[in-house]
């Protein structure tokens, strides 16, 4: 088992290394001069050196990394050239983070329960028009963009129910209602989108394990339906749907821009196109490093859960 | 937008007659695969879903070629009726703030959205296969280093990927079309990838091994036949994400040209502050052809998958 996180955790630092290394020079790819594109056509020859010094870009490629190293160790990342100017990029990404946070939790609690409880009813309901007709809708509002899913939401709900609010983030200083209260319909959009992802992974786990011939005998020692999924069909058929919400945890932090924007949400996904938009590398690097960070931890947790259910899992994972 | 690491989900079951007709057709001759071949053809021509899917995408084919036979409307006139007109009556589906027919921007939107995502695609699967053949086939070192490099790319959201990339290169239609196709690489790859791992174990290419044929020719002439059912599903599937992934992209403004050309994406992006205004039509339109396309496509790669799998 330790060999096992051991080896997990090296490869997702190897994994985060490259990518920084890549996030950090994207500056020296790109073509035509990075200062220009981020101090503007007029700007005076003072200001587009004192930029390009700002960039590290007169630095060889080695010097380069070796400040990205020591700027991961001091967890210093800079300060933000644009967006917010002379805040540290990092204080700016946690609190876009914190933002993000608030949203994936609350969709989490929605999400986790609806979806699972759909895909064990479809399950169980296996091939009838119950079983077609969630699994299908699900299907069809999952393939949807959730931009488009959120402006329906904007139409349908928010401006004929007076309830369910345009803005996605409460006027500051709001109780936690109002705030749960304009998070709703962002909510209902992230819903819409994994709901039919999740309950079909959960429907194909346990149809499976329901298969199975520990199910069958379990059935034929006389336990009841309910006893027989506590006991032998959970842990099994609910594996799969484990392995996609740690995937699926990155991108409820990271993926969300385009949503993020239609409710007006200053999630890290909204930060990161602002700091695309006003080519702000420092805020760039930071809020794409954390979101690959919050993807990492969540991919890790989901494995050790999934081998802590599964002893099988965790003997062949430990051994090659 | 988020899950776009798509991964079908399938019964087990389903999955392991699969294995026995592909195990089947290599093993029954080029007679039995013919008859399987049909045997697929009939299931999908029969599917509901197939049917359906392939009408809307037909509608919107038609539309991006021959948008004239539509609408009489250019995509930038000011009609009659005036901006921001109520849908009914002279505009069936109103006007936007500029006095443009919604309807008109809707049917010539399609064009440039069914020229950008299927090329993308084609270049993404073209890679892919190859990439994902080679790597399952070979095995050893360069499997290891690419699947490393492969996971790496995957564990970002695509879309802030593109946005980054996009960032880099700039906004041209080249840069985005590139874009798209190099961040779906990596899980075709993946699929082709295990696929033809698992093909590499059976019988027949053992034996085509045995009868010394080059490493070309058993990745070409005996696994990749193989393995074409699959490669039209990720394809039809990666279609969709395309579709997904471009108009969530111009939503976001950052795909380059001129913004008051016909675009779903754009479209939404520029009138979807006014639904609070109670002016839904201009965006709610392009936003629902939008859905229907990706649904059109979703209904024909789901199909295609039952059928292969049948």
């Amino acid at each position: 088992m330790l060999r096992f996180i051991l080896r997990r955790f090296i490869l997702a630092i190897v994994t985060l290394a490259f990518l920084l290394v890549i996030v950090t020079l994207i500056p020296n790819i790109a073509p035509g001069d990075p200062a220009r594109k981020i101090a503007g056509g007029t700007a005076s020859p003072e200001r587009l050196i004192e930029v390009t010094e700002a960039l590290g870009l007169r630095d060889s490629v080695a010097t380069q990394l070796w400040k990205l190293v020591k700027s991961v160790v001091t967890l210093d990342f800079g300060d933000s050239f644009s967006v917010a100017t002379g805040e540290p990029a990092l204080s700016l990404v946690f609190t876009a983070l914190g933002n993000s946070a608030k949203l994936v939790i609350l969709s989490l609690m929605v999400i986790v329960p609806l979806s699972i409880l759909g895909g064990l009813i479809t399950a169980y309901k296996k091939d009838t028009w119950i079983d077609r007709t969630v699994i299908n809708v699900g299907i069809a509002f999952s393939a949807i963009p959730d931009f488009v899913a959120g402006v329906f939401l904007l139409a349908f709900l928010a401006v004929p129910v007076d309830f369910f609010k345009v803005q996605g983030a409460a006027p500051p200083g709001s109780g936690i209602f109002t705030q749960v209260q304009h998070l709703l319909l962002p909510v209902i959009a992230v819903l819409l989108v994994y709901f039919g992802y999740i309950a079909r992974v959960t429907r194909a786990g346990t149809i499976s394990a329901l298969d199975s011939d520990y199910a069958r005998t379990a059935f034929m020692r006389g336990l009841s339906t309910p006893q027989v999924f506590r006991k032998h069909i959970a842990r099994n058929a609910l594996q799969p749907t484990v392995a996609v919400l740690g995937t699926q945890l990155g991108y409820l932090f990271g993926g969300m821009v385009a949503l993020e924007k239609v409710f007006g949400y200053q999630g890290v996904g909204n930060l990161i196109l602002k700091a695309v938009d006003k080519a702000d590398y420092p805020v760039l690097r930071t809020g794409v490093l954390a979101v690959a960070v919050i993807y990492m931890l969540a991919t890790l947790s989901a494995d050790l859960l999934i081998a802590y259910m599964n002893p099988r899992t965790r003997q062949s994972l430990g051994d090659n | 937008m988020s899950n776009s690491n798509f991964e079908s989900a399938t019964d087990g079951p389903v999955v392991a007659a699969a294995g026995a007709a592909t195990q089947a057709a290599a093993g029954g001759g080029s007679e039995g695969k013919k008859q399987i071949r049909k045997e697929q053809l009939r299931v999908l021509y029969t599917s509901p879903g197939f049917i359906v899917g392939l009408l809307i995408v037909g509608f919107w084919v038609l539309a991006s070629l021959l948008p004239g036979v539509l609408t009489s409307f250019d995509p930038k006139e000011f009609v009659e009726a005036g901006p921001r007109v109520k849908p009914g009556g002279d505009a069936w589906l109103g006007t936007d703030k500029n006095g443009w027919d919604v309807y008109t921007r809707v049917i010539y939107g399609a064009r440039k959205i069914l020229t950008i995502a299927p090329i993308s695609t084609a270049l993404a699967i073209v890679i892919g296969t190859l990439l994902g053949l080679i790597m399952g086939y070979y095995k050893g070192w360069v499997d290891e280093i690419l699947s490393r490099i492969i996971e790496a790319i995957l564990s970002i959201p695509i879309i802030l990927m593109a946005i980054v990339v996009i960032f880099t290169f700039g906004r041209s239609t080249t840069v985005i079309i590139g874009t798209i196709a190099v961040l779906f690489v990596p899980a075709i790859t993946r699929t082709i990838r295990s696929a033809a791992i698992a093909e590499s174990d059976l019988d027949y290419v053992m034996s085509a091994k045995m009868r010394g044929e080059s490493g070309f020719f058993i990745v070409s002439r005996e696994i990749l036949p193989n393995v074409v059912g699959l490669v039209v599903v990720e394809g039809t599937v990666r279609l969709g994400y395309a579709i997904f992934t471009y108009t969530t992209l111009a939503f976001l403004g950052l795909v380059g040209g001129d913004i008051t050309d016909a675009d779903w994406g754009i479209d939404v992006s520029q009138n979807y502050e006014q639904i609070a205004r109670d002016i839904w039509w201009p965006s709610i339109f392009p936003a629902a052809a939008i859905a229907s396309l990706v649904i059109g496509v979703n209904l024909v790669a789901d199909s295609i998958d039952k059928a292969v799998k049948s």
